[in-house]
Formats: C-alpha cells, structure tokens, sequence
C-alpha cells in the first residue's frame, strides 16, 4: 500500500497555494496535452479526447476529464498525472472533475492520431460510432497495421483493454488490437 | 414518498444490479475456459462496476446525507441492496454464466436506450455511456449463445439447463412499484412495461435460433426492490465487503 508514497503525499495536499495564478487556461490545456494517455503512450489525453476543458475559479484551477469507458482504470492514473504535472508548475491548488456528458466517442480521435495509432500497431476506428449492424456481427473493413491487408480475422471482441478488439491478419499472420469504434 | 427518495431508491436499483453482476464477473479473473473468454469477462466487469461507481456516486449525492458510493457499497447489508436477484446467481459452468449475462444484457439494452431520454440530465448522460457499453456486452454474450445452444450436444444440454434454472429470476425486472411510478410521472424512468414487450421479443428470437427452449412454467422469483434476497447475495457481499469493513476508510 504504500509502494507508491509520492503519489499519496499529493493526493493529501489540502494546502492552498497564496501565490495568484499566472498562467491561463489555454496554456495550462496545452501544457496538459503532453500527458500521453497511460495504455497507450504514442498519443496524448488531449488527442485521445479525454482532456476537456481547463478552468480557474478563482485560485482553484479545474480541470475536466471524461472517461473513454466507465470502468476505464487508467483515469486515475491520468487524474494523478494531471496532478503531479501541475504540481511541477507550481499549481497545487487543483479538481479534476469526471464528467460523463458529453460521452466520449472515438469520433473525437481526428486523422494524426488515428495514423499515430496505426504506426504504434493498432488498427485505428473505422467508419464513425456504433451501429446497430455491431449487434448483427457486420464484418468491418479493417486493415492490418503491419501489412494494410484486408484479409483480417476477429479473435476477440475484447482485447487487452476494453476500448480494443483482438485480430489476427490471415496474410502477415501477425495478432493486432483494433481500436473499437463506440 | 418524494420524487428525492423515488431517485434514490431508483439509482441503488440500477447501481446495485451493475455492481454485483461485475462483481460476479470477476470471480471468472484467471479462471476463464480460454485466454481470450477471461480478459472478455474481465473487461466487462470492470464497465459493470465503473458505471455502478458512476450511479452509486449520483445516488449517495442525490441523497444528500454525506455518504459516498464507497459506503453504499461496503457498509450496507444484504437488505439494503436493491439489485435484481439473477445479477447475483453463482456463475456456475459457463453456459449459466452466458445466459446470466444474456438475458441481464437484453434488458439492460432496451432499459439504457430508454433511460437515454430521461428528464434527469445526469441519468440520461450515464445512459448514454453505458447503452454504448452494453452495446458489445450483448454482441459478446449473444454470439455465446448461438455457439453454445447450437453446438454440442453437451454444450445444447447445459445451455437449456441454464435458462430452465434462470428464467424464473426474469419476470421480477419488469416490476413496478411506487418508486417507478413516481419517476414514470416525472419522465425520469421509462415504463417498464415497453421494456418488457422489447425484451421478450428479442430473447425469444435469439433462444429459439440457437435452438433452445423457453420453459413452460410460470414461477417466478422476486422480492430484490424490497431487499429480499436469495441466499448468495450474502456470502458475495461477505467477500466484497470483506477488506473495506476490516480496515475502515483504508486507501490505496
Ligand atoms: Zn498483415
């Protein structure tokens, strides 16, 4: 339990800081958007669409997040990124709110990412959303990140985090995650 | 009772159902007929007690006393879970699981797609989220259903004993009370009646192309809006509760 004290210690920082904020909104959201996103680390949270917004309350800086999925276990960890990167810039007065509404959709994730996702190894989202075809099992037109074939077979619906699918391509033979579309 | 209480009782309904069927889907971690089965149950398990997080935290708000969803989930005994019997039937072989899940799945489809149009802005927004969730659970444990009903002839033969064993825990879900009433009122939660029209049609569509049978008798279990259990409930909140009651308010 206390493998992890740095984190702890901050998480208990109930201090508040005197010093006025000197630094805005858009430059704490751009700052922030280095932080990659913990499972996958070639794109950021900001790419990802899970950092929203970035407000001050008066000395209170708040920032808002939104889970891709509801039992997504790394937004605690990128709650406590969130917190240590701030820390760093002398910003410790800090919320970070979770919200739910709007709810995330890999539509969010624009075209530099997806190719960020397909050179890391995992097949970006196809086509936009969910559909009601995804209950009658409607085969996508996936390619292979390795080798863009087509010839692609799912192994798993759920892959080795909830927001992935598991592949195999029937030409290079090699397993991919596929990045569901929700 | 008033529109505060209504919610109250509503939220711990569909919290409380999330939280103990992913808390029985957990108990497949590491135990899963193959790899691919234990990380797909896992996965689900965890959107299962992410969104009961996400309920239990709007409950314990809308309740206004102070407590959080950590103390509605481990400080509350047996009778005070309003979660509906069939999310804590033992996972028993893998065919009871499935259907568990099926039938749970189908009406959590129709029930998440209703709930999306809710006049609560914070329980439409959780609908939303979790419809999209459902959405594969469904994919996931229809796929089973079909691949084990119309399978072997072992596989058929526990397949159909597990809906004989788990139909009668189905008629309860459609239930209605005064809590119900009072949010149909309001335009909060949706009648569960049309829920129930969906859910049949769906069900019996996908049991009888698996080419299984709906059993015939008309049984039915119920009493979980009242906090009336059957006798798993106890021992899976025993080891649930387990950790959090031997060391009050421990952190990690
Ligand atoms: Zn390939």
């Amino acid at each position: 339990m206390s493998s992890r004290p740095q984190r702890r210690d901050l998480l208990s920082v109930t201090e508040i800081s005197n010093k006025m904020p000197n630094i805005t909104a858009d430059q704490i959201f751009q700052l922030l958007s280095q932080i990659p996103d913990p499972e996958i680390p070639v794109i950021n949270i900001n790419e990802l669409g899970i950092l929203r917004d970035v407000k001050w309350d008066g000395e209170l800086c708040t920032v808002v997040i939104t889970p891709t999925y509801s039992g997504c276990p790394a937004m605690k960890v990128i709650e406590d990124d969130i917190k240590i990167l701030l820390k760093e810039k002398g910003i410790e007065n800090v919320k970070v709110d979770l919200v739910y509404s709007p709810a995330w959709t890999t539509d969010w994730i624009n075209d530099e990412a997806k190719e960020k996702l397909r050179a890391y190894g995992i097949a970006p989202p196809e086509v936009t959303s969910i559909d009601k075809g995804l209950l009658l099992g409607k085969a996508r037109h996936l390619k292979c990140p390795q080798c863009n074939s087509e010839n692609v077979t799912m192994i798993s619906q759920f892959g080795s985090t909830a927001c992935k699918a598991l592949y195999r391509c029937n030409d290079c033979k090699e397993p991919f995650d596929y990045f569901k579309c929700i | 009772m008033t529109t505060q209480e209504a919610k109250f009782q509503y939220l711990l309904r569909l919290g409380d159902s999330n939280l103990i069927i992913g808390h029985r889907l957990s108990e497949w971690c590491g135990a899963g007929p193959i790899l691919e089965e234990d990380i797909a149950l896992i996965n689900i398990a965890l959107d299962f007690v992410g969104n009961a997080t996400a309920l239990l935290g709007y409950a314990a708000t809308v309740e206004g006393n102070g407590r959080t969803e950590d103390d509605l989930a481990y400080l509350r005994n047996e009778r005070e879970f309003r979660n509906l019997l069939i999310t804590e039937q033992p996972n028993g072989d893998y065919a009871s699981t499935i259907t568990r899940q099926f039938l749970y799945d189908v009406y959590t489809f129709y029930l998440y797609e209703a709930l999306k149009s809710s006049k609560d802005e914070t329980i439409a927004a959780l609908a939303v989220k979790s419809h999209k969730e459902v959405t594969y659970h469904l994919r996931h444990t229809t796929e089973w259903m079909y691949r084990l009903g119309d399978g072997t002839a072992e596989s058929h033969e526990r397949m159909q004993n597990a809906i004989n064993d788990l139909w009668m825990f189905t008629g309860e879900m459609f239930d209605m009370d005064e809590v119900d009433q009072i949010l149909i009122k309001e335009g909060i939660a949706p009648d569960l009646n049309n829920i129930k029209s969906q859910w049949e049609t769906h069900v019996k569509r996908v049991i009888a192309e698996a080419t299984l049978q709906i059993p015939t008798y008309n049984f039915k279990q119920k009493g979980s809006k009242e906090g009336k259990h059957s006798e798993h409930l106890g021992f899976l909140l025993a080891e649930m509760q387990s950790v959090h009651r031997a060391f009050p308010g421990a952190k990690w």
